[in-house]
Protein backbone atom coordinates (compact mmCIF):
# COMPACT_ATOMS: atom_id res chain seq x y z
CA UNK A 1 0.00 0.00 0.00
CA UNK A 2 3.26 2.27 0.25
CA UNK A 3 2.60 3.71 -3.29
CA UNK A 4 -1.40 4.65 -2.21
CA UNK A 5 -0.18 6.67 1.28
CA UNK A 6 -0.89 10.43 1.10
CA UNK A 7 2.49 12.82 1.27
CA UNK A 8 3.64 13.32 5.03
CA UNK A 9 3.26 17.52 6.02
CA UNK A 10 5.07 18.63 8.67
CA UNK A 11 2.81 20.93 11.72
CA UNK A 12 3.41 24.05 13.39
CA UNK A 13 1.52 25.53 15.58
CA UNK A 14 1.70 29.42 16.96
CA UNK A 15 -0.05 28.44 20.75
CA UNK A 16 -0.38 32.37 21.34
CA UNK A 17 -0.39 35.39 19.63
CA UNK A 18 3.83 37.00 19.36
CA UNK A 19 5.17 33.84 19.82
CA UNK A 20 6.27 31.91 16.73
CA UNK A 21 5.38 28.77 15.22
CA UNK A 22 6.81 25.88 16.76
CA UNK A 23 6.99 21.94 15.30
CA UNK A 24 4.79 19.87 17.09
CA UNK A 25 4.41 16.30 14.79
CA UNK A 26 3.81 15.45 11.24
CA UNK A 27 0.62 13.35 9.62
CA UNK A 28 -0.83 12.49 6.23
CA UNK A 29 -2.88 14.18 3.60
CA UNK A 30 -3.56 14.31 0.31
CA UNK A 31 -2.95 17.99 -0.18
CA UNK A 32 -2.59 21.62 2.15
CA UNK A 33 -5.86 22.20 2.69
CA UNK A 34 -6.40 18.49 4.07
CA UNK A 35 -3.37 18.95 5.76
CA UNK A 36 -4.68 22.09 7.29
CA UNK A 37 -7.67 20.19 8.97
CA UNK A 38 -6.27 17.45 10.14
CA UNK A 39 -3.58 19.10 11.55
CA UNK A 40 -6.34 21.07 13.47
CA UNK A 41 -8.17 17.91 14.72
CA UNK A 42 -4.91 16.27 15.56
CA UNK A 43 -2.80 19.01 17.11
CA UNK A 44 -4.94 21.93 18.35
CA UNK A 45 -7.86 19.83 19.87
CA UNK A 46 -6.90 21.14 23.61
CA UNK A 47 -6.66 24.69 22.76
CA UNK A 48 -3.21 24.34 22.00
CA UNK A 49 -2.94 27.26 19.30
CA UNK A 50 -4.00 30.22 17.45
CA UNK A 51 -2.57 29.56 13.78
CA UNK A 52 -0.90 26.79 11.89
CA UNK A 53 1.31 25.96 9.21
CA UNK A 54 1.85 22.65 6.94
CA UNK A 55 4.60 22.03 4.99
CA UNK A 56 5.62 18.91 2.90
CA UNK A 57 7.93 17.01 4.66
CA UNK A 58 9.75 16.63 1.35
CA UNK A 59 9.98 20.89 1.09
CA UNK A 60 12.62 20.25 4.33
CA UNK A 61 16.22 20.35 3.82
CA UNK A 62 17.96 19.05 7.17
CA UNK A 63 21.18 18.95 8.51
CA UNK A 64 23.03 15.70 7.99
CA UNK A 65 23.54 13.61 11.61
CA UNK A 66 27.06 13.06 10.00
CA UNK A 67 27.78 16.89 10.34
CA UNK A 68 27.23 17.10 13.58
CA UNK A 69 30.40 17.88 15.02
CA UNK A 70 31.73 20.25 12.60
CA UNK A 71 28.31 22.42 12.57
CA UNK A 72 27.95 22.39 16.43
CA UNK A 73 31.10 21.33 18.71
CA UNK A 74 32.74 24.65 18.01
CA UNK A 75 30.11 26.90 19.44
CA UNK A 76 30.82 24.51 22.89
CA UNK A 77 33.31 26.25 24.59
CA UNK A 78 32.44 30.11 23.72
CA UNK A 79 30.47 30.65 26.69
CA UNK A 80 30.60 34.63 25.77
CA UNK A 81 27.70 34.06 23.23
CA UNK A 82 25.25 33.63 25.82
CA UNK A 83 23.60 36.57 27.16
CA UNK A 84 23.75 35.13 30.89
CA UNK A 85 25.88 37.45 32.46
CA UNK A 86 22.62 40.02 32.24
CA UNK A 87 20.10 40.23 34.49
CA UNK A 88 16.76 40.74 32.05
CA UNK A 89 14.10 42.88 34.00
CA UNK A 90 10.71 40.46 35.03
CA UNK A 91 8.18 42.56 33.33
CA UNK A 92 10.15 42.41 29.51
CA UNK A 93 8.46 38.68 29.53
CA UNK A 94 9.05 37.11 25.94
CA UNK A 95 11.71 37.94 24.36
CA UNK B 1 -36.86 31.19 38.35
CA UNK B 2 -35.55 34.22 36.11
CA UNK B 3 -38.51 34.68 33.59
CA UNK B 4 -37.84 38.13 32.43
CA UNK B 5 -35.11 37.56 30.31
CA UNK B 6 -36.72 34.09 28.69
CA UNK B 7 -39.68 33.58 26.20
CA UNK B 8 -41.26 30.44 26.79
CA UNK B 9 -39.57 27.35 25.25
CA UNK B 10 -41.82 23.90 25.33
CA UNK B 11 -39.05 21.28 26.81
CA UNK B 12 -39.96 18.74 24.11
CA UNK B 13 -38.84 21.28 21.58
CA UNK B 14 -35.48 21.44 23.48
CA UNK B 15 -35.49 17.64 23.53
CA UNK B 16 -36.05 17.75 19.78
CA UNK B 17 -32.33 19.76 19.53
CA UNK B 18 -31.02 17.48 22.19
CA UNK B 19 -32.20 14.08 21.56
CA UNK B 20 -30.49 15.15 17.80
CA UNK B 21 -27.71 15.76 18.58
CA UNK B 22 -26.95 13.15 21.53
CA UNK B 23 -28.21 10.53 18.64
CA UNK B 24 -25.71 11.75 16.19
CA UNK B 25 -22.63 12.38 18.45
CA UNK B 26 -23.44 8.51 19.81
CA UNK B 27 -23.37 7.42 16.23
CA UNK B 28 -20.20 9.28 15.25
CA UNK B 29 -18.34 7.96 18.28
CA UNK B 30 -18.88 4.26 17.00
CA UNK B 31 -15.86 5.40 14.72
CA UNK B 32 -13.69 5.70 17.17
CA UNK B 33 -10.56 3.27 16.84
CA UNK B 34 -12.60 2.26 12.97
CA UNK B 35 -11.33 5.87 10.58
CA UNK B 36 -10.50 4.80 7.13
CA UNK B 37 -7.48 6.86 8.74
CA UNK B 38 -5.87 8.01 12.12
CA UNK B 39 -6.78 11.83 11.06
CA UNK B 40 -10.31 10.84 10.15
CA UNK B 41 -10.50 8.70 13.29
CA UNK B 42 -9.82 11.85 15.31
CA UNK B 43 -11.70 13.96 12.80
CA UNK B 44 -15.03 12.11 13.59
CA UNK B 45 -14.25 11.30 17.14
CA UNK B 46 -13.90 15.50 17.55
CA UNK B 47 -16.99 15.94 15.89
CA UNK B 48 -19.24 13.27 17.75
CA UNK B 49 -17.69 15.00 20.85
CA UNK B 50 -19.33 18.67 19.71
CA UNK B 51 -22.75 17.46 19.40
CA UNK B 52 -22.81 15.21 22.87
CA UNK B 53 -21.57 18.76 24.43
CA UNK B 54 -24.08 20.01 22.34
CA UNK B 55 -26.23 17.84 24.07
CA UNK B 56 -25.22 18.27 27.61
CA UNK B 57 -26.27 21.87 27.58
CA UNK B 58 -29.67 21.32 25.88
CA UNK B 59 -30.79 18.82 28.67
CA UNK B 60 -29.56 20.41 31.08
CA UNK B 61 -31.55 23.28 30.35
CA UNK B 62 -34.71 20.71 29.51
CA UNK B 63 -34.11 19.76 33.15
CA UNK B 64 -34.21 23.16 34.12
CA UNK B 65 -37.73 23.93 32.87
CA UNK B 66 -39.16 20.65 33.12
CA UNK B 67 -38.90 21.41 36.72
CA UNK B 68 -38.66 17.46 38.13
CA UNK B 69 -35.48 17.66 39.74
CA UNK B 70 -33.79 15.42 36.93
CA UNK B 71 -30.78 16.40 35.33
CA UNK B 72 -28.94 15.85 32.15
CA UNK B 73 -28.08 12.08 32.45
CA UNK B 74 -31.14 11.36 33.84
CA UNK B 75 -32.21 12.90 30.61
CA UNK B 76 -29.52 10.78 28.41
CA UNK B 77 -30.27 7.59 30.00
CA UNK B 78 -33.31 7.29 31.58
CA UNK B 79 -35.64 7.78 28.79
CA UNK B 80 -36.98 4.76 26.42
CA UNK B 81 -36.81 5.08 22.27
CA UNK B 82 -40.25 6.38 22.45
CA UNK B 83 -39.57 9.37 24.23
CA UNK B 84 -36.92 10.20 22.14
CA UNK B 85 -37.24 12.84 19.74
CA UNK B 86 -34.35 12.93 17.62
CA UNK B 87 -34.66 13.15 13.78
CA UNK B 88 -34.51 9.77 12.59
CA UNK B 89 -31.42 10.84 10.12
CA UNK B 90 -29.22 10.64 13.15
CA UNK B 91 -30.09 6.78 14.37
CA UNK B 92 -29.15 5.50 10.73
CA UNK B 93 -26.65 3.11 10.84
CA UNK B 94 -22.81 4.42 10.28
CA UNK B 95 -22.68 2.56 7.04
CA UNK B 96 -19.36 2.70 4.79
CA UNK B 97 -16.85 6.34 5.67
CA UNK B 98 -19.00 7.26 2.51
CA UNK B 99 -22.60 6.88 4.12
CA UNK B 100 -21.39 8.97 7.26
CA UNK B 101 -19.81 11.73 5.22
CA UNK B 102 -22.56 12.45 3.32
CA UNK B 103 -25.22 12.28 6.61
CA UNK B 104 -22.94 14.14 8.19
CA UNK B 105 -22.66 16.69 5.04
CA UNK B 106 -26.39 17.02 4.43
CA UNK B 107 -26.85 17.28 8.49
CA UNK B 108 -24.55 20.10 8.92
CA UNK B 109 -25.66 22.10 5.97
CA UNK B 110 -29.07 22.12 7.34
CA UNK B 111 -27.80 22.43 10.79
CA UNK B 112 -25.67 25.35 9.94
CA UNK B 113 -28.82 27.11 8.38
CA UNK B 114 -30.60 26.34 11.29
CA UNK B 115 -28.63 27.46 13.81
CA UNK B 116 -27.72 31.30 12.01
CA UNK B 117 -31.93 31.44 12.27
CA UNK B 118 -31.94 30.25 16.04
CA UNK B 119 -28.90 32.68 16.60
CA UNK B 120 -32.00 35.10 16.50
CA UNK B 121 -34.60 34.06 18.95
CA UNK B 122 -35.24 36.30 21.87
CA UNK B 123 -34.83 33.35 24.06
CA UNK B 124 -31.25 33.79 25.73
CA UNK B 125 -30.88 30.19 26.12
CA UNK B 126 -31.19 29.51 22.90
CA UNK B 127 -29.55 32.23 21.25
CA UNK B 128 -26.65 31.66 23.30
CA UNK B 129 -26.40 27.81 22.65
CA UNK B 130 -26.69 28.51 18.68
CA UNK B 131 -23.95 31.28 18.83
CA UNK B 132 -22.07 28.86 20.64
CA UNK B 133 -22.53 25.67 18.76
CA UNK B 134 -22.64 27.40 15.09
CA UNK B 135 -18.70 27.43 15.19
CA UNK B 136 -18.39 23.96 15.80
CA UNK B 137 -21.41 23.07 12.96
CA UNK B 138 -19.26 25.15 10.29
CA UNK B 139 -16.16 23.07 10.81
CA UNK B 140 -18.45 19.93 10.34
CA UNK B 141 -19.49 21.58 7.25
CA UNK B 142 -16.49 22.18 5.63
CA UNK B 143 -14.97 19.18 6.76
CA UNK B 144 -17.53 17.19 5.59
CA UNK B 145 -18.18 19.12 1.99
CA UNK B 146 -14.61 18.61 1.51
CA UNK B 147 -14.67 14.71 2.15
CA UNK B 148 -17.76 14.86 0.31
CA UNK B 149 -16.08 16.19 -3.42
CA UNK B 150 -13.45 13.96 -3.06
CA UNK B 151 -15.01 10.86 -2.71
CA UNK B 152 -17.79 12.16 -4.82
CA UNK B 153 -15.27 12.99 -7.50
CA UNK B 154 -12.77 10.42 -7.03
CA UNK B 155 -12.37 6.66 -8.28
CA UNK B 156 -15.43 5.20 -9.95
CA UNK B 157 -16.15 3.42 -6.95
CA UNK B 158 -16.31 5.92 -4.37
CA UNK B 159 -18.43 7.79 -6.95
CA UNK B 160 -20.77 4.98 -7.37
CA UNK B 161 -20.69 4.79 -3.33
CA UNK B 162 -21.81 8.40 -2.67
CA UNK B 163 -24.37 8.27 -5.17
CA UNK B 164 -25.70 4.99 -3.64
CA UNK B 165 -25.70 6.81 -0.20
CA UNK B 166 -27.12 9.83 -1.77
CA UNK B 167 -30.25 7.96 -2.65
CA UNK B 168 -30.00 5.90 1.15
CA UNK B 169 -30.29 9.23 3.13
CA UNK B 170 -32.47 11.75 0.82
CA UNK B 171 -35.99 10.37 2.33
CA UNK B 172 -34.45 11.25 5.46
CA UNK B 173 -33.48 14.75 4.57
CA UNK B 174 -38.06 16.08 4.85
CA UNK B 175 -38.23 15.74 8.38
CA UNK B 176 -36.00 19.12 9.32
CA UNK B 177 -38.64 20.77 7.00
CA UNK B 178 -41.81 19.10 8.66
CA UNK B 179 -42.08 20.97 12.24
CA UNK B 180 -43.65 18.60 14.80
CA UNK B 181 -46.14 19.62 17.68
CA UNK B 182 -44.17 21.25 20.47
CA UNK B 183 -42.33 22.56 17.54
CA UNK B 184 -44.59 24.74 15.95
CA UNK B 185 -45.17 25.32 19.63
CA UNK B 186 -42.02 26.75 19.74
CA UNK B 187 -42.55 28.59 16.20
CA UNK B 188 -46.27 30.08 17.65
CA UNK B 189 -44.23 31.67 21.14
CA UNK B 190 -41.60 33.42 19.03
CA UNK B 191 -38.82 31.35 20.48
CA UNK B 192 -38.11 28.94 17.56
CA UNK B 193 -37.14 29.77 13.72
CA UNK B 194 -39.93 28.37 11.54
CA UNK B 195 -37.74 25.74 9.04
CA UNK B 196 -39.93 25.59 6.24
CA UNK B 197 -38.58 28.74 4.22
CA UNK B 198 -35.12 27.08 4.64
CA UNK B 199 -35.39 24.20 2.05
CA UNK B 200 -34.74 26.21 -0.94
CA UNK B 201 -31.74 27.85 0.52
CA UNK B 202 -30.52 24.35 2.20
CA UNK B 203 -31.18 22.47 -1.36
CA UNK B 204 -29.40 25.35 -3.35
CA UNK B 205 -26.04 24.87 -0.64
CA UNK B 206 -26.46 20.94 -0.68
CA UNK B 207 -26.40 21.35 -4.77
CA UNK B 208 -23.26 23.11 -5.22
CA UNK B 209 -20.92 20.91 -3.39
CA UNK B 210 -22.66 17.88 -4.76
CA UNK B 211 -22.10 19.63 -8.23
CA UNK B 212 -18.29 19.80 -7.46
CA UNK B 213 -18.27 16.11 -6.14
CA UNK B 214 -19.69 15.25 -9.66
CA UNK B 215 -22.91 14.25 -7.86
CA UNK B 216 -26.68 14.60 -8.98
CA UNK B 217 -28.76 15.72 -6.32
CA UNK B 218 -31.80 13.71 -5.69
CA UNK B 219 -35.79 14.80 -6.27
CA UNK B 220 -37.58 14.72 -2.96
CA UNK B 221 -40.11 12.16 -3.22
CA UNK B 222 -41.56 10.33 0.00
CA UNK B 223 -40.17 11.46 3.04
CA UNK B 224 -39.71 9.38 6.49
CA UNK B 225 -41.39 11.23 9.39
CA UNK B 226 -41.87 10.69 13.09
CA UNK B 227 -38.54 10.65 15.10
CA UNK B 228 -39.58 13.93 16.51
CA UNK B 229 -42.81 12.85 17.59
CA UNK B 230 -41.29 9.43 18.86
CA UNK B 231 -41.83 7.10 16.31
CA UNK B 232 -38.65 5.85 15.62
CA UNK B 233 -36.33 3.02 13.43
CA UNK B 234 -35.63 -0.28 14.70
CA UNK B 235 -32.02 0.85 15.07
CA UNK B 236 -33.22 3.38 18.08
CA UNK B 237 -33.78 0.80 20.48
CA UNK B 238 -29.81 -0.81 20.03
CA UNK B 239 -28.41 2.20 20.22
CA UNK B 240 -30.09 3.11 23.52
CA UNK B 241 -29.44 -0.90 24.72
CA UNK B 242 -25.82 -0.10 24.02
CA UNK B 243 -25.69 3.98 25.43
CA UNK B 244 -28.03 3.41 28.50
CA UNK B 245 -26.69 -0.29 29.76
CA UNK B 246 -24.95 1.21 32.28
CA UNK B 247 -26.62 3.90 34.06
CA UNK B 248 -29.99 0.97 33.89
CA UNK B 249 -28.01 -1.68 35.57
CA UNK B 250 -26.28 0.65 37.82
CA UNK B 251 -29.02 3.62 38.46
CA UNK B 252 -26.11 6.80 39.69
CA UNK B 253 -22.88 4.73 38.78
CA UNK B 254 -20.03 7.58 39.28
CA UNK B 255 -16.38 6.60 38.00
Amino acid sequence: MSNTEWPLWEVFIRSKSGLAHKHVGSLHASDARMAIENARDVYTRRMEGVSIWVVPSSAITASSPDDKEILFDPANDKVYRHPTFYDIPGEIGHM
Amino acid sequence: MNTTTRTAVPVGFLLQLADTSLILGQRLSEWCGHGPILEEDIALTNTALDYIGQSTNLYKQAALLDGRGQDEDDMAFHRDAWDFRNCLIAELPNGDYGFTITRQFLYSAWYYLYLQQLRQSPDEFLSGFAEKSIKEVRYHLQHSSDWVKRLGDGTPESHERMAHALAEIWPFTGEWFTPAETELEAIRLGSAPDPVPLRKEWRNLVESVLSEATLTIPEDGFMHLGGKEGRHTEYLGYMLADMQFLQRAYPGAKW
